[in-house]
């Protein structure tokens, strides 16, 4: 018998054989706002307090706290009886007041383990935050505003001081509620554990789903058998191909993913299922699946795309292995090399990279009383959801309810179908619900990654720096299956000009098929890898030219007026020479003298500094003659508030926010009377995929189509009720004037009863057409800009890289939502930092390498600089309130900054992706490494 | 959705069931079967004798957990009956100056032996190496006798122990034993320990020398697993700005972590000055042949950094020494 205290309160429990902490607390005493994001002490997402000090309860045995004393998220907030709201506790007073919460899975720990600093320190300076928080990741990275609620917090606690907002500038187009400063709706939620991700949740009878991975990359299955498995006690199902009756594929795009490898079929890569099993418990579902037995005539491997495209290779799918060859033609590039005074080339590789968001994939799926299939997860796509699962069961759409549940991040990496078909499935099968959570390892093994390139540059310019033609050419790893792949292949090759105006441009991407894991959407959506290509070349440019990096790039950039490679005229909102001018003022203010020079370390001479530069450009919205649509409700309840709904999800992002200040702003209400649902495809109407920087102007485009009619629908409500007319209706904070008299809101849905009417409204917003690749015209309706400058210290002796600041400038078109924004840059940029230096998953032949997140490390506080950030605001007419996307530009120019940067430390170019320190040591010590030496 | 998120009260008994196991049993893969079935808590290390007596045979010893326990639920060992958890033992959670040693509990949580006055005094690269292994939530539960036990060839606290130039006792139901540190040794990952029987108690090194210092060192690498690409540690004794005896430790440099002897004669005599650096990097490279490992580091590269590390680690370990032997003048 374990006797533990839970936040003060003693329970005694039955002592389970290996029970770790974490479970006792979640699935024991449903105390789920520990969140468990590896369990393998890597995230630091499940700490909690043992005795006061920080530990990881994922891999504490909960044996080990009995007779001590635990404190969970659940224990910092105090328990009022006079008043209804708990009282928060200063941590998580200052976590929202500083708009540190972002998706919100990680903030448990991040809290947990600041309390058991402050409690030690109640004044810690930023380097002792750094330290207690270094193994206590947030993907969404929001560190700076993490360590000054720490700060504010500590101040509080020690009766010294008080929580203040983060400094952070209002819109220069702020009105009533839009730009304005504004806490997260569901942050109050998010800081005292009571947010519900799916792992959360929990059904009476509930089976637990796992999946029979192949770990084989490329084979044909020959036999599988799984009779030994269905003896085991406790295992209710086990399925296999052969046990699929309707669709056997799903894909977002290609319905080219197999939802179970039937024997005879083709094993693609190391995550392909070839069976599923629903058992009582985990271990039991283990132990199933250790005694299936499966065998396979293996296949050699094509681990890479120019592999992939060699003649005589195996093809994967019956199309080939080219996923989509990719051409974007301007001019003659054959005259505007002849007609350059110089012509430079270079290849860059990029590496495959991982989301890694917290919260490792889980779906809950359940046949409710009526015999329709619920499933409860967290998806970017709702909608797309439903339809995979329902063609999967053979259902009717209508007949499968996608309930979206938050998000602890997702950064593109939860567009896919993972557990979703594989629960509905075994519910169907069992008639229990079933609930499928990947752990780190299967996460990492099976969701689609971030392609990785081969992009080869060439640019011919004249003398004086102007570019006349640009060239590239790009291959793309799309591995197993084709996900988002083409389009991501396209965003990459469309980019791969760079922001800049040249006559002649010519790309050719190839995105081929392969046996690795597949590869889809992540932030920057194929950006990301063009962009570290041609801004490295730019730089390579400035330098042979002899020409400053910045004037090099204001000479060519993009601007009103511009025809970009794709043959789109820039109309308006092209924000790029502003964040140049604005990063290059900042670097000016900070570094005398050419900030592109290396400098030695004042404090270590073994060190050298220098900074870089970049730019880039992003995409808005799908494009390419993709119809871009959003639904949204909006309602009136007879309490007096409204409620926004669309399926569009909030992964941290700030979705909800952005929609509530749109919708306060147009109907001139106050922000909290407006409640956001989102991601029910029975409650909300389809919003599209949470994709592609889209969300504030798509979705909150349709957010304000919908304040606008409901403003005509009370409009012509109050004209027949009290007959007035519609100007002569005044919106206000709690309800509006109408012909001099003055309505609650209230009392504005009891006028609806009365008249009989619905007060509500559903409006389908269409973005503006947009042309395919290849036809000219408006491929897409907004871009965003950005130019950023990253200075970095190199240990000269080791080659060791840190980032220690970053200027970034983005022209967001307008700021809605200006905290939330402030952390989607500086997290943004951290995230580029992971991409130039810590981030590589790895594959050999096809084997992943990098298949736990000890081997896979994402940035932590420690590598976290300093990011200086300018909001810069052209807006778009058809944008709302002027906005456009603002997701994944922010991320995009800070790989190239920093890797540029390391050329003007060290004189060595960083050609392959994630930065390898060995290199940079050999390049400063070349009679240090022989010749033959491999790395 | 309400009623599908409402709290569950505590104690409704769901999760992982509790099945009776038959003790001892053949384990194999096809059998659901928890990482441990029995998990102890010795407060003594006799009582953690007596569980060893009566565990055999499917019984391990674990202390901070903080690798053991994730082998365990990542499969990478067989789950196990009985865990003896030897944390809680009294004898080996305490810090003691003893006459000429300075004796630290192999239990002792890697935060308290980095916080330590002692250790800071006595065995600063003890305490340099323990205040960077992992983070602040695995330094709060790891320990440094798990560190030892898991053996690896470039572990940060072994390697500064070894540079000590500690000796570990060992307990078993047979009775206790000192011996150098290295002798815990067989290759990478493997100690000489016998599993489930016998205990690292606790690591004690002299602290008789005067005009003694010491450091530790490393270099990681931002991608992959949280190991060093290298680590180094030196122990100096200095009298007159002479140094006396020397020992520098040095890790993955083989599949044990070793100590160069060469260097530590040549430096018997020396002072610390640029030619001395020159002539010992070129003895490490002579007398250590360092590995490539893919995607970490290549030899070149580890015999490389072993230069600039053996400055940082002497030029710091001499200054140290050096104003320890100014204190024993005063």
């Amino acid at each position: 018998m374990m006797d533990i205290t839970v936040n003060g309160q003693l329970y005694q429990l039955e002592e389970q054989p290996g029970e770790m902490l974490a479970d006792l607390l979640r699935y024991r005493l449903g105390l789920t706002g520990t969140k468990v994001g590896c369990s393998e002490a890597e995230c630091g997402a499940c700490t909690v307090l043992l005795d006061g000090s920080p530990i990881l309860s994922c891999s504490y045995p909960a044996v080990k706290a009995s007779g001590h004393q635990v404190i969970t998220i659940e224990g910092m907030a105090k328990k009022s009886s006079s008043e209804q709201k708990a009282v928060l506790h200063p941590l998580q007073e200052a976590f929202i007041a500083k708009g540190a919460v972002q998706c919100g899975f990680c903030i448990p720990g991040q809290i947990m383990t600041a309390y058991g600093l402050l409690l030690a320190n109640p004044h810690p300076q930023d380097e002792d935050i750094r330290a207690a928080l270094k193994d206590t990741l947030c993907r969404c990275a929001g560190y700076a505003a993490i360590s000054e609620a720490i700060q504010d917090a500590g101040a509080v606690m020690s009766g010294e001081g008080e929580i203040t907002r983060r400094q952070v500038p209002e819109s220069t187009l702020a009105k009533q509620a839009v730009g304005r400063l504004a806490d997260r709706p569901e942050a109050v939620a998010k800081v005292t554990g009571e947010a519900k991700f799916s792992d959360d949740i929990h059904f009476e009878g509930m089976l637990v789903g796992r999946a029979k991975r192949t770990y084989i990359p490329h084979a044909f299955v020959t036999s599988i058998d799984v009779s030994l498995a269905r003896e085991i006690p406790g295992v209710r199902a086990v399925l296999t191909a052969a046990d699929l009756k309707h669709a056997r594929n799903h894909g977002l795009v290609v319905n080219d993913w197999p939802i179970l490898v039937g024997v005879g079929e083709r094993v693609r890569y190391v995550g392909d299922a070839v069976a599923i099993v629903a058992a009582d418990t985990r271990d039991i579902a283990e132990a199933a699946l250790a005694a299936i037995h499966v065998e396979y005539d293996e296949q050699p491997v094509i681990d890479n795309p120019v592999l992939a495209r060699q003649p005589g290779v195996a093809q994967l799918h019956p199309s080939g292995n080219l996923l989509k060859h990719i051409k974007v033609r301007k001019g003659d590039v054959e005259e505007g090399f002849a007609g350059s005074d110089i012509v430079i080339e270079h290849t860059f590789h990029t590496a495959m990279t991982d989301h890694a968001f917290i919260e490792p994939e889980c779906a809950i799926a359940r046949l409710n009383e009526a015999g329709r299939m619920e499933v409860y997860v967290g998806s970017q796509i709702p909608y797309s959801d439903r339809k995979q699962v329902a063609a999967a069961l053979g259902f009717p759409e209508e007949r499968v309810r996608i309930i979206g549940m938050l998000i602890g991040g997702g950064f593109g990496g939860k567009e896919d179908i993972m557990g979703q078909i594989h629960a509905a499935l075994l519910a169907v099968e069992t008639g229990k619900p079933v609930k499928i959570l990947f752990d780190r390892h299967e996460s990492l093994l099976v969701h689609p990654k971030r392609h990785a390139t081969q992009i080869h540059v060439k640019i011919g310019a004249k003398r004086d720096g102007r570019l006349v033609a640009v060239q590239t050419e790009l291959y793309g790893d799309t591995g197993a299956y084709a996900s988002l792949g083409e389009k991501v292949m396209t965003r990459a090759t469309t980019h791969s000009i760079g922001p800049y105006e040249s006559d002649h441009a010519r790309a050719d991407c190839y995105a081929m098929y392969t046996n690795n894991p597949p590869a889809g959407a992540f932030r920057g959506f194929g950006v990301t890898q063009s962009a570290f290509a041609i801004e490295s070349l730019m730089d390579i440019l400035a330098r042979e030219l002899k020409i400053d990096p910045i004037q090099l790039r204001k000479k060519n950039a993009l601007k009103v007026g511009s025809v970009t490679g794709t043959g789109q005229v820039l109309k308006e909102s092209v924000g790029l020479l502003e964040c140049i001018d604005k990063v290059e003022s900042e670097l000016r203010r900070q570094v005398d003298g050419d900030p592109f020079a290396v400098r030695v370390s004042a404090e270590d001479s073994g060190k050298v500094h220098a900074w870089g530069f970049s730019t880039a450009f992003k995409n808005t919205g799908l494009g390419g003659g993709a119809p871009d649509e959003a639904g949204a409700d909006l309602e009136l309840y007879e309490d007096g508030s409204l409620q926004v709904r669309t399926s569009s999800a909030e992964l941290g992002q700030g979705l909800c926010t952005v929609l509530r200040l749109i919708v306060a702003e147009e109907m001139a209400i106050s922000p909290e009377t407006v409640d956001v649902l989102l991601s029910d495809t029975d409650l909300t109407p389809d919003g599209g995929p949470t994709t592609a920087s889209r969300q504030t102007f798509v979705s909150g485009n349709a957010g304000l189509q919908a304040a606008r009619e409901f403003k005509q629908a009370v409009a012509s409500l109050l004209a027949e009720k009290l007959d007035c007319r519609p100007e002569e209706i005044r919106w206000r904070a709690e309800g509006l004037t109408a012909a001099g008299k003055e309505l609650s809101l209230k009392e504005v849905y009891q006028a609806f009863k009365e008249m009989g009417r619905e007060p509500r409204v559903r409006v389908l917003y269409r973005a503006p057409e947009t042309k395919p690749l290849g036809q000219g015209g408006d491929m897409h309706f907004a871009f965003s800009f950005a130019a950023q400058a990253a200075e970095v210290e190199v240990d000269t002796r080791t080659g060791e890289v840190a980032v220690l600041k970053i200027i970034s400038a983005t022209d967001v078109g307008a700021a809605i939502n200006p905290l939330g924004l402030a952390v989607q840059v500086e997290g943004g940029a951290i995230m580029g930092l992971g991409n130039a230096l810590t981030e590589a998953f790895l594959t050999k032949e096809g084997k992943v390498i990098t298949d736990r997140l000890a081997r896979y490390r994402i940035p932590s506080i420690t590598h976290a600089p300093e990011v200086i950030s300018f909001i810069v605001e052209h807006p778009v007419e058809s944008g709302p309130f002027g906005a456009k996307g603002v997701g994944e530009i922010v991320s995009i120019p800070t790989t190239p900054a920093i890797t540029n940067a390391i050329f003007n430390a060290t004189g060595y170019r960083v050609d392959h992706l994630p930065v390898d320190q060995e290199l940079i040591a050999r390049h400063l010590h070349p009679d240090r490494f022989p010749s033959t030496a491999n790395a | 959705m309400d009623s599908v998120v409402a709290a569950r009260k505590p104690g409704d008994g769901v999760g992982p069931d509790a099945r009776p196991v038959e003790k001892c049993r053949l384990i194999t893969s096809t059998d659901p079967m928890p990482s441990w079935n029995h998990y102890y808590l010795p407060a003594s290390l006799s009582e953690a004798l007596q569980l060893i007596r009566t565990s055999q045979p499917s019984c391990l010893i674990v202390s901070g957990g903080t690798d053991l326990l994730l082998e365990l639920t990542q499969g990478r060992r067989p789950a196990v009956d009985v865990l003896i958890d030897v944390s809680r033992v009294a004898e080996m959670n305490t810090i003691v100056e003893e006459s000429s040693r300075l004796v630290i509990g192999a239990a002792v949580p890697l935060k308290q032996v980095a916080a330590d006055a002692r250790v800071q005094r006595y065995a600063r690269a003890l305490a340099e190496s323990t205040g960077q292994i992992g983070g602040p939530q695995v330094r709060a539960v790891g320990t440094l006798g798990g560190n030892v036990g898991h053996a690896l060839p470039a572990g940060d606290g072994a390697i500064s122990l070894l540079a000590l130039g500690a000796r570990a006792t060992i307990a078993s139901t047979a009775g206790q034993r000192q011996v150098p540190l290295l002798d815990l040794y067989k290759g990478p990952g493997l100690s000489t320990l016998q599993a489930g029987q016998e205990i690292i108690v606790c690591f004690d090194i002299s602290i008789q020398q005067s005009g003694a210092g010491s450091a530790f060192a490393r270099v990681m690498r931002p991608q992959g697993v949280a190991l060093p690409v290298i680590n180094m540690a030196a122990w100096l004794a200095v009298e007159n700005g002479i140094i006396q005896q020397a020992r520098v430790a040095v890790g993955p440099a083989g599949p044990l972590p070793r100590r160069i002897p060469a260097l530590e004669q040549y430096l018997a005599g020396k002072t610390y000055a640029g030619e001395v650096l020159e002539e010992g990097r070129r003895i490490i490279q002579q007398e250590v042949s360092f590995r490539s490992s893919p995607l970490r580091a290549s030899a070149a590269y580890r015999d490389h950094l072993s230069g600039v590390l053996l400055e940082k680690v002497l030029s710091a370990a001499y200054q140290r020494a050096v104003e320890a032997d100014r204190e024993v003048v005063k």
